[in-house]
C-alpha cells in the first residue's frame, strides 16, 4: 500500500515536471470597428508578465480585420498574431466564437487564455473555459506564473473590493483561463518589432442558435470612462438628467474628464447605463476621481476606489466617500461646481 | 391553433444564499476568508431572476408550466430557497454541501445544474416537462466571479444571453428576444430555446413576498440532494492561498472652501486641460 502510495507520487512528480512548459498565453484582443480596446492592451501587459510567448487573436469581419492585424504586430510583447475572418465574426456572439476557440485550443501549445475584462470577453471565455473544462478567473489584478511548477498565482478582488484573494491554479489546468482588470495593468506600447501573423480559417457555425440584431452604442465626445485619467461623477444629488449634464459636462469639459454616475443617478434616469460606475458597472483607476453628490456606497467605492486623488463634494458631513476621499469639501455641489469651474478656467 | 405541448415552458433558476450586499466585510485574522457570521441574503442579481421567471408567468399564463429554483450550499441556503418560493417559484431543489468548507466552484455549480437539467430532461415524459429556460444572476456579490450562466450554456451546447436588461420569450416561435447590457451601450439579440440567461441590475425590481406567500412558501416542495447523487465533484480546481483587506485608504480631511480645492488640485499637478 505505502509503496504503491510512493511510486504514484514520483510518478506524478516526474509528470508535472515533464508537462511544464514555456507558457504560452493567448490574448483575445477585442476592437469596435477596427479600433483596438484599451483594455485588451492592459491584457497584453498582463500576458507578457507570464514569462512567455504571446499570441493575440484577433477575429471580426474582413473590413476591420487587416488593419487591426498591422498595429498589434507592432506592439510591445507580442509574439505571434492570430488572425480570423468570417462575416459571422462581426460581432462577437459566443455561441459562434466559441467553436473558433476550441478548435485552436485543441491542437495547440497554449497554456493561458488572456482577455480583457469586457462585456464580451466576460460572456466567452467562461463557456470556452467549460468546454475545456477548466475554470475562468475573473478580473484579475496581478500574476505570477512559477516556469518550473507550470502553476499561476492570481490575485483579484472579492466582495465588492472589499478583501484581496489570492489564488493558485495548478499546473494540473492545462490550459488556464482569466480576465485582466484594465486598470491594475499599463497597456502595451508600441515596439520596433514586428510579429508574424498566421490567418487561422474560421470555424463557420450553420445555423447559429443565436443571431446578433442590434448594437447601441452611447455616443459621447468625451474620454472612455473605462480609461480616462479624471474622471468626474454624480450622484442622485443631481436632481435630473437636465441637471446632471447642465452642472456636470462643464466641469468635465474643464478638466478633459469623463463623466461617470453612481447607480442612484442612473436607476434615476439621470445618465445613461454605460456611465455606471461600480461593482456592476465599470471599474475605474484615473488620476483624479470627483464624486458630486455621492454618499460613497461599498458598490460604488468597488468601482473608484483605486483612483489616485478622489475628491469629494457633498452636503452630508458623514457621507461615507469623505473616508477615501483625499479631498473633502462639504458644501452644496449647484454652488461649488459652478465656482470650480469658472475659477479654473482662469 | 391549439397550442402543442412543445410551446410550454419550464424555467430553472439557480440561487445563491451570499453576504447581503450592505454589510462591511472582515477579513478573518487567519487570513483564509471572511468573516460569514453575518447577515445572509439571497444575492441580489439571483433576486432579479427569481423575479424574471415570476414575471414570465404573469405575461405568458399557462404556458409556463413551472418555476423551479435551485441552491447548492450548506444547510442554512434552505432560507433562501424558502424566499424564492414566497416570491413564486413553484418547487425548489436543495443540494447540500457540508459546512464549514469551500463553497463550491462555479464550474462544478455548472456541473451540478447540468445535471439537474439532463435528469429531469431525460426523464421527461414530453417536451412540455423539459427546462428549457435557466434564469441566473450575471454574478453572485460574494466571489464576483460571474462565470456560472456561461459555463453552464457552454457545457449543455445551449444559447446564451448575459447582462440581460429586458427579455421576451415567444414560446409560439421557440426563442427569445433579449437586450444585453454591453460596455459603452446595449446589444440586441434574437436567441432560440433553450436558453441561459443572466441578468444585469436593470432586468426588474424585485418583490418583496407577502406575508401569505411566505407562509403558503412552507408548504412548497424542496427536494433534497447531495452531490453524489448528482455525480459531481466538488474538490476546488484552485487554491486559495489567502485572503487579505485591500490596502487601506485614509480619507486626506476635508477642506473650507473651492479656492483651497483647487489648491489642493493644482499641488496634484491637476489643471485646466
Amino acid at each position: 500500500m505505502l509503496r504503491t502510495s510512493s511510486t504514484f507520487c514520483r510518478r506524478a512528480f516526474v509528470r508535472s515536471y515533464a508537462t511544464a512548459t514555456s507558457p504560452h498565453a493567448l490574448v483575445f484582443l477585442e476592437h469596435r470597428g477596427g479600433v483596438i480596446d484599451s483594455g485588451s492592451l492592459s491584457a497584453l501587459t498582463a500576458a507578457e508578465q507570464l514569462g512567455g510567448q504571446v499570441s493575440a487573436l484577433i477575429v471580426g469581419s474582413s473590413d476591420h480585420v487587416p488593419g487591426v492585424v498591422d498595429k498589434v504586430k507592432k506592439l510591445k510583447g507580442v509574439t505571434s498574431v492570430l488572425h480570423s475572418t468570417s462575416p459571422q465574426y462581426a460581432e462577437p456572439v459566443p455561441e459562434i466564437l466559441s467553436p473558433l476557440f476550441e478548435s485552436i485550443l485543441s491542437d495547440s501549445t497554449f497554456t493561458h487564455v488572456v482577455s480583457a475584462t469586457s462585456s464580451s470577453a466576460k460572456s466567452l471565455l467562461p463557456r470556452v473555459s467549460a468546454r475545456l473544462d477548466a475554470p475562468t478567473i475573473s478580473d484579475v489584478t496581478s500574476l505570477e506564473h512559477d516556469a518550473s511548477s507550470g502553476s499561476t498565482t492570481f490575485t483579484r478582488p472579492i466582495y465588492a473590493g472589499n478583501a484581496i484573494s489570492t489564488v493558485r491554479a495548478p499546473s494540473g489546468i492545462p490550459i488556464k483561463f482569466f480576465t485582466v482588470r484594465g486598470t491594475a495593468f499599463a497597456p502595451a506600447a508600441d515596439a520596433d518589432s514586428t510579429a508574424e501573423a498566421t490567418a487561422v480559417d474560421p470555424v463557420e457555425v450553420a445555423d447559429p442558435v443565436t443571431v446578433h440584431l442590434k448594437t447601441t452604442i452611447a455616443k459621447s465626445d468625451r474620454p472612455d470612462l473605462g480609461v480616462a485619467s479624471r474622471v468626474i461623477s454624480g450622484g442622485r444629488a443631481l436632481k435630473n438628467a437636465e441637471t446632471f449634464e447642465k452642472t456636470l459636462y462643464p466641469l468635465a469639459d474643464v478638466l478633459g474628464a469623463a463623466v461617470g454616475a453612481s447607480r442612484a443617478a442612473v436607476d434615476a434616469g439621470y445618465a445613461d447605463n454605460s456611465l455606471q460606475v461600480g461593482q456592476t458597472g465599470k471599474v475605474v483607476a484615473p488620476e483624479l476621481y470627483m464624486a458630486l453628490g455621492i454618499s460613497g456606497a461599498i458598490q460604488h467605492l468597488a468601482g473608484m476606489k483605486d483612483s489616485k486623488l478622489i475628491v469629494a463634494v457633498n452636503k452630508d458631513p458623514d457621507a461615507p466617500i469623505f473616508q477615501v476621499a483625499d479631498v473633502g469639501l462639504v458644501a452644496d455641489l449647484f454652488d461649488v461646481v459652478p465656482e470650480l469651474t469658472e475659477k479654473l478656467k482662469k | 391553433m391549439k397550442p402543442s405541448a412543445k410551446r410550454l415552458l419550464n424555467i430553472l433558476v439557480p440561487v445563491k444564499r451570499s453576504v447581503d450586499y450592505a454589510v462591511k466585510i472582515r477579513v478573518n485574522p487567519e487570513q483564509t476568508g471572511i468573516d460569514t457570521n453575518v447577515k445572509h441574503s439571497m444575492n441580489p442579481f439571483d433576486e432579479i431572476a427569481v423575479e424574471e421567471a415570476v414575471r414570465l408567468r404573469e405575461k405568458l399564463k399557462e404556458k409556463v408550466t413551472s418555476i423551479k429554483a435551485i441552491t447548492i450550499g450548506p444547510p442554512k441556503s434552505i432560507e433562501t430557497l424558502r424566499t424564492a418560493l414566497a416570491m413564486g417559484a413553484d418547487s425548489a431543489i436543495h443540494v447540500e454541501v457540508p459546512e464549514p468548507g469551500p463553497s463550491p466552484e462555479p464550474l462544478a455549480v455548472a456541473k451540478t445544474l447540468r445535471a439537474i437539467i439532463e435528469r429531469q430532461n431525460s426523464a421527461a415524459k414530453s417536451p412540455a416537462d423539459k427546462i428549457d429556460l435557466v434564469i441566473l444572476g450575471k454574478q453572485a456579490i460574494d466571489d464576483d466571479l460571474g462565470v456560472t450562466g456561461q459555463m453552464l450554456a457552454g457545457l449543455l451546447g445551449w444559447s446564451q444571453a448575459t447582462f440581460a436588461s429586458k427579455l421576451e420569450v415567444d414560446t409560439e416561435k421557440g426563442e427569445a428576444f433579449v437586450v444585453r447590457e454591453i460596455d459603452g451601450g446595449g446589444e440586441e439579440l434574437r436567441c432560440r430555446l433553450p436558453l441561459v440567461v443572466t441578468t444585469d441590475l436593470r432586468l426588474n425590481e424585485p418583490r418583496y413576498a407577502s406575508l401569505p406567500n411566505i407562509m403558503k412558501a412552507k408548504k412548497k416542495p424542496i427536494e433534497k440532494l447531495s452531490p453524489a447523487d448528482l455525480g459531481v465533484d466538488y474538490t476546488p480546481q484552485l487554491e486559495t492561498l489567502k485572503v487579505a483587506e485591500p490596502p487601506k485608504r485614509v480619507g486626506g480631511g476635508k477642506v473650507a472652501n473651492v479656492d483651497e480645492l483647487i489648491a489642493k488640485l493644482k499641488e496634484a499637478g491637476i489643471e485646466a486641460a
